[in-house]
């Protein structure tokens, strides 16, 4: 690794091309942004579908520049910059959220009457934005890659103009957004004052060996406050259900899959990267997070007759369980946190390939008392969905299960055990609300059948999703020793 | 008297304070919301320059500057998500944006 003078010394003297690869994958998106938008801007609306396959190819070069470096430690731009096994990971999987979410609402942009070209490429304005959060190794770069990603997500929830419910969901986002930020970028100013430096490495060299101020826990309080904003934990959860109901299907699928495993990852390498060394301080906030994200997700879904409205609770619980994780603060807690991010993941994409599909009459519908009778009108799609949802439950052998289980198992291991009674006994009130949509599907009155449609990557997404959740317990230890390599990346030093 | 660090400090957290209360008392126009919120990052903006130059580090100085530039953004695209809320309620009140509850 190098230190800022030598650093200074290669832009100096020569440029050498060593010096900015590991943030080709970013360079080559953020160039193929630029190019995509002057097509579109050529083409206009009429190019919308090939832009959004262009957007997937994108994503998927992308993933293929990320496999082919070198994931061991190393840092650019002056330490901005961090690429190690954690940053590469999640941004692999971060990339493959976004071509999966792309890939099942190109067609609804169609049927909504909202395939403007400026959607894909928001979404992949979005998803540099994410990567470079995920990279991020210094306060700035920090807040350029959360201000990107957060930006184009604000237009992309107020996407449908014409629609009342979409506006008012783009200024919830963006009021409560923007507080958000105003509150970590405080935050990032009083650390800055009171360690000298906007550096995570310089930053975390400053805070160990040291007690540290009050002005510095206080600025540690106002950036965790506005990361929760971002990762939607309780008390910070307050626009998660209506931006989730209010904005365009495919966005709510794109907010509910991917940004929060980015703000996720960056939290994590704030918490054990820069403040590692004040571990303690930081413990109890997120353990109260975790519980009151727990409790409340798990409650308040109850009354939900929406389904993307449940699926805003549910994220909110689901935050809970992986901040068990991290309060937990072993490398075993992270790993669990990574695996269980990962299945978090494929399980909501399939849940939103079918409620993308949920339309009648030329009308997306969205209560789940619309799915009644789901069983007997698309059996194939009906027994899925219950998957999905005995999965989400964490019910055994399915996927969902085992990322609870890790979860709990490292919180036990900590010596958390409050969190890992309360863990148990909340996702118990959770599989009430899960089981609640098995039971409309295949016990209610039936009611009128799904407009049919092709819809081919939809359910190829359904079916990889579903497959991976059955076929986990085959070989669970090949994603576990890969989120333990991951994790074991922010405790080498 | 001397006008130390902790002065500017002070000044920063009271107009961040402001704007915070301004985000959060306010009942009537969602303008006087992107206002409250450009005066919070300004407070941070004080902030950072203030600590620069009290430790004669150039690194906060350069972070005032992103943050401007962010902040104009900002404001663009929220004012931009508001002239679209207005067209189809035809009212900005704070009181209106309600249309969704529980």
């Amino acid at each position: 690794m190098l230190n800022l003078q030598q650093e200074r010394e290669i832009i100096m003297s020569e440029f050498s091309w060593a010096y900015i690869t590991p943030a080709l994958p970013e360079m080559f998106l953020a160039i193929a942004g630029m190019v995509l938008l002057i097509a579109g801007v050529f083409r206009g609306n009429e190019g919308t579908k090939m832009l959004c396959w262009a957007t997937i190819g994108s994503f998927a070069l992308a993933a293929t520049f990320l496999l082919g470096l070198d994931w061991e430690r190393t840092t650019s731009f002056g330490g901005m910059f961090i690429l190690d096994r954690f940053a590469g990971f999640m941004k692999l999987f971060v990339l493959l959220g976004l071509m999966v979410t792309m890939a099942i609402s190109v067609r609804y942009l169609y049927q909504e009457q909202m395939a403007r070209f400026e959607y894909p490429i928001l979404v992949l304005f979005a998803g540099l934005g994410m990567m470079l959060m995920i990279s991020a190794n210094n306060l700035l770069s920090m807040y350029m890659g959360l201000e990107l990603q957060a930006l184009s997500l604000y237009v992309l929830a107020a996407f449908r103009r014409d629609h009342i419910k979409s506006a008012e969901a783009g200024i919830k986002y963006f009021i409560l957004g923007a507080l958000a930020s105003g509150m970590l970028l405080f935050g990032a100013s009083l650390i800055y004052g009171y360690t000298g430096s906007v550096g995570f490495d310089t930053i975390a060299a400053t805070l160990s060996g040291t007690e540290p101020g009050l002005g510095l826990i206080i600025g540690l309080v106002f950036v965790l406050t506005g990361l929760a904003f971002k990762i939607s934990a309780v008390p910070f959860h307050m626009w998660t259900p209506d931006v989730y109901e209010g904005a365009p299907t495919s966005v709510t699928a794109l907010f509910a899959i991917v940004p929060k495993v980015a703000a996720m990852a960056l939290l994590i390498r704030l918490l054990f990267g820069p403040f590692g060394p004040i571990i303690g301080e930081w413990q109890q906030i997120i353990w109260f997070l975790s519980m009151a994200s727990m409790a409340l997700g798990a409650f308040a879904a109850i009354a939900q007759d929406n389904i993307k409205r449940l699926m805003a609770y549910s994220s909110i619980g689901n935050m809970g369980y992986v901040l068990i994780g991290v309060v937990s603060g072993t490398m075993e807690g992270i790993s669990a946190v990574v695996v269980y991010l990962v299945l978090y993941m494929i399980m909501t994409a399939g849940v939103f390939s079918i409620i993308l599909t949920m339309r009648r009459g030329g009308v997306a519908v969205e209560k789940i008392g619309d799915l009644a009778g789901f069983s007997r009108t698309n059996p194939l799609m009906a027994y899925a969905m219950a998957i999905l949802m005995f999965s989400m439950s964490g019910i055994p052998p399915l996927a969902g299960f085992f990322g609870k289980m890790l979860i709990f198992k490292a919180a036990v291991a900590s010596g958390f055990y409050i969190l890992a009674v309360l863990g148990i006994l909340t996702s118990v009130v959770a599989a009430f609300y899960y089981l609640r949509v098995v039971k409309v599907m295949f016990f209610d009155e039936p009611a009128d059948a799904f407009d049919p449609q092709p819809a081919f990557s939809k359910q190829a997404v359904v079916f990889a999703s579903v497959g991976f959740i059955l076929l986990f317990i085959l070989s669970p230890d090949s994603l576990v020793t890969t989120g333990m390599n991951a994790a074991s990346a922010l405790f080498a030093g | 008297m001397e006008i130390g660090l902790n002065h500017y400090l002070m000044l920063g957290g009271l107009i961040f304070t402001i704007g915070v209360f301004g985000i959060f008392l306010n009942r009537k126009n969602v303008i006087i919301i992107l206002m409250s919120i450009e005066l919070m990052l300004l407070a941070v903006n004080i902030n950072f320059v203030t600590f620069s130059s009290f430790m004669g580090d150039m690194a906060g100085q350069v972070f005032a500057m992103f943050i401007l530039t962010v902040a104009a953004a900002e404001a663009a695209i929220g004012l931009a998500i508001l002239v679209v809320f207005f067209r189809s309620k035809g009212s900005i009140a704070v009181e209106d944006i309600s249309g969704m509850k529980g």
